[in-house]
This record gives structure tokens, C-alpha cells and sequence, in this order.
């Protein structure tokens, strides 16, 4: 990689560049990376190739009369241009809005969008005034997503990491595949919320609906109202101290928390059931091997 | 206890893992020679009294009032050795030898997240080349 400029890998085909930055296209499947950490790495809190963004330094988009690629691309133009606060006005519920910011910024959303909304993200603090639609937040790596209304099905669905919020209700599926983050409803959510979830923490100060956490293989939920019924190997745990800690010191920091505190909510975790790795058939065997 | 569970086992020793390190239990795993499963509690959520000066400047950084994604950040265990796992390779990426490790899981876990950090925003993490070879935007 050493040997190579940025201006020779722009003259190369993709293929070349692979190649000249070391790419292997070996099969790794099921090998260690040996990498080590270097302790003496500089101590940077970006991504090195983004953009250096002031929060203080503050623009507006008119979208009413944008395409939702014109919206996306108009936002990364201002994060190379230094800003650091964008206010969007006139979503007019456009779907795919705000997605894939892999860097900081504060994004404020003054109205309602639709479908996929903010996915992708990494990294971004996002407050949406108004409603979402179906998957807000899908794939979210990093950052804040806070919605002051309703929130549609499959709310935060594949999250790996960050906080998402709605201060009202969800609809079903909430947190489906989730493989890490926090996502907190601060009214109800519906059926199948958490299920298939692989990590990551799910609070819902209301009640969820049936099948809560089926087929959940690792993570926990909170729910601080009823449940209507638990999932496959969805069981419930004594809730920890620590537990307590970090739900009163999560409400708090979203202006969600209880009147009653936090020692009525419920915990789910998974049984563990089905983690049957070792009965696997012959047939999937080969497969795997 | 549930919800501290590993495979059936509760973790009842910090240094469970690194004494266990074979750690290839099952069947299973010995047949594909690799371990299943995390070598850590997933579901321990982060002691904010033990946070470091480092996380903290990050989080005024961020505009956070928490760890946010680094609350999935654990010290995990591969093959005897502490390492953490890192999303954006889909790899483990060892603690250097180096490094004295606390005796506890938490401290632990705060040490993992600076390590983590600066070795994503540093020039020599593969995802830098990566975005060189690949990216479309």
C-alpha cells in the first residue's frame, strides 16, 4: 500500500486497485486475523476520510421541492463544506431520507418521512419532528435517531449500534434482527417486537404485544408495561442493580423516564435454547465444512 | 443466572477464558476447530463510574450523553488471549500483550473500547485501503 499514490489508484481499474492495495481474494472463512492493536495509535475520534464538521456552523435544506437524491447528496455537500447542524425542512414523507452519514452531525428533521428513513447511519445525532415509517434506523451503526411522534413496523430493524428513540408508539417487529444498540419506545410497540434479536438492549416503557423476543438468541428487552405473550425461548431474568443503573441513567438522558422508576420494568432474555449448533444434519454439515 | 449465561454456563471468573484456552468444548467445535458463540457477556451493560478520560473527550466529540455504540464493545477471549472484536472487519483484533489487564470485567471493557477507537480512526485499519479499492461515493 505504501508504495502507491491516490493519484496512480485513480488512473487503475478496481481490480488493479485491489490488487495494488494488497486485497486478497482468498477464502478467510474461518481463520484469525492476527491483527494487533497498536497502543502508540494517534488518538482521533473520526473516521479518517470525514469531512471535519462545526457543530456551531449551521444550514438549512428546503426539501418540498427535491428529489430524495438530491436531499442525500445536498447533505453530504455540507458536511464537506464544514457543517456541523442542518435542519431539513418539507420532508413531505419522502422515503430514504438521511441515510448512510457515516460521520457527526445534527440533523434536525422538521416534519415527517417515510420508509427507511436515517438507515445506514454512522455516527450522526438525528431528531425527527414528526412521524417515521416502516424500518427507521435499519442497519444504524452509531449516533442518536429521537422521534417525537409515532414510529412505524420494523422500527430499528438489523441495528448494531446506537440509541433509537420514539417517544410514542411503534408498530410490529420492532428491533427484528437486531444485533446491537438501544432502541427505547416511549409508548407501545406491537407484535414480534425483537424477534430473531442477537444483542443490544430494547426498552419499551408501554406494553408490547404478542410474541415478545421470538427466537431472540442473545440480547434483553425491558418492557415497563404488560406483555401480551412471550416468544419461543423468550424468558424472563431478575433484573440487576447494574440493570437499574443503566435504565434510570438511559430514561433520564431522553426525558422518558417513569414516574414509578424503573424496579416494575420486566426482563426478557433468551433461554438459549435454540442454540443447537451441534445437531445440525450431516447434509449441513458438509455444507458448513 | 439468566442473562449471564454462556452456552449453559454461567461466567463465575474474569478470567475464564483466558485459562480455557482450547475453548473448543463441544463436539461441534472441535470438529470445524473454531468456537462458537461469545467469549464474553453480551448483555452486561457499561459501569459509567469506570469510564476513562478518552471515552469521555469522545462522547463531547460525538455530541453524546453516553458510550452509545461502544456500550457493545466487551474485552472478549479468542484463543486464550484478550482481544475485541471488530464490526467493521468482522475479525478479532488482539490486546498487545503489553497492556496489564485489570480484574475486572468492566475496567476490562473500558480498555477495549479506547483500544477499538483508535484503531478504526487510525490510517492503518483495513476499512482506509478498503474504501480506496472499493468505494462508489
Amino acid at each position: 500500500m505504501a508504495g502507491v499514490s491516490d493519484a496512480e489508484l485513480q488512473g487503475m481499474t478496481q481490480e488493479e486497485r485491489a490488487a495494488a492495495l494488497g486485497m486478497m481474494t482468498e477464502q478467510l472463512t474461518g481463520k484469525s486475523m492476527y491483527i494487533e492493536f497498536d497502543p502508540e495509535a494517534t488518538e482521533r475520534f473520526a473516521y479518517p476520510w470525514a469531512p471535519d464538521v462545526d457543530f456551531n456552523k449551521r444550514a438549512e435544506i428546503d426539501a418540498a421541492e427535491m428529489s430524495t437524491k438530491e436531499v442525500n447528496a445536498r447533505i453530504r455537500e455540507l458536511m464537506r463544506e464544514g457543517y456541523g447542524t442542518v435542519v431539513l425542512h418539507n420532508p413531505r414523507g419522502k422515503h430514504s431520507l438521511a441515510v448512510g452519514i457515516l460521520n457527526r452531525l445534527n440533523l434536525i428533521i422538521e416534519g415527517s418521512i417515510g420508509y427507511f428513513g436515517v438507515g445506514l447511519i454512522d455516527g450522526p445525532n438525528v431528531r425527527i419532528n414528526g412521524r417515521v415509517g416502516w424500518s427507521c434506523a435499519e442497519n444504524m451503526m452509531a449516533g442518536t435517531v429521537v422521534i417525537q411522534k409515532n414510529a412505524g413496523s420494523t422500527f430499528g430493524a438489523a441495528i448494531r449500534g446506537g440509541d433509537l428513540v420514539c417517544r410514542g408508539s411503534v408498530g410490529s417487529r420492532t428491533g427484528i434482527d437486531m444485533k446491537g444498540g438501544t432502541i427505547i419506545v416511549g409508548g407501545d410497540t406491537g407484535a414480534l417486537s425483537g424477534f430473531m434479536m442477537q444483542r443490544g438492549r430494547m426498552v419499551v416503557c408501554g406494553n408490547a404485544g404478542k410474541n415478545l423476543g421470538d427466537s431472540m438468541y442473545d440480547g434483553t428487552i425491558f418492557i415497563g408495561g404488560e406483555i401480551a405473550s412471550l416468544g419461543v425461548d423468550a424468558v424472563t431474568a431478575d433484573l440487576t442493580d447494574l440493570d437499574k443503573k443503566w435504565l434510570t441513567r438511559k430514561l433520564t438522558q431522553y426525558e422518558l423516564m417513569p414516574e414509578k422508576g424503573v424496579d416494575h420494568f420486566t426482563k426478557v432474555v433468551a433461554g438459549k435454547q435454540l442454540w443447537n449448533y451441534d445437531n445440525l444434519e450431516p447434509n449441513e454439515k458438509k455444507l458448513i465444512l | 443466572m439468566a442473562g449471564t449465561q454462556y452456552r449453559g454456563s454461567e461466567i463465575t471468573d474474569v478470567d475464564q477464558f483466558i485459562k480455557d484456552a482450547a475453548g473448543l468444548e463441544s463436539e461441534r467445535e472441535k470438529e470445524i476447530g473454531q468456537h462458537i458463540g461469545y467469549r464474553y457477556d453480551v448483555n452486561l451493560v457499561p459501569d459509567y463510574g469506570r469510564i476513562t478520560p478518552f471515552l469521555k473527550d469522545y462522547m463531547e466529540y460525538m455530541g453524546w450523553d453516553d458510550l452509545n455504540w461502544l456500550e457493545d464493545i466487551h474485552m472478549g477471549y479468542e484463543e486464550g488471549k484478550p482481544a475485541v472484536f471488530d464490526r467493521n472487519i468482522n475479525g478479532w483484533v488482539r490486546v498487545p500483550d503489553s497492556i496489564a489487564l485489570p480484574d475486572n470485567q468492566q475496567d476490562r471493557d473500558m480498555i477495549a473500547r479506547e483500544l477499538l477507537l483508535k484503531f478504526q480512526m487510525s490510517d492503518r485499519h483495513p476499512l482506509v485501503a478498503l474504501r480506496k479499492a472499493y468505494t462508489k461515493f
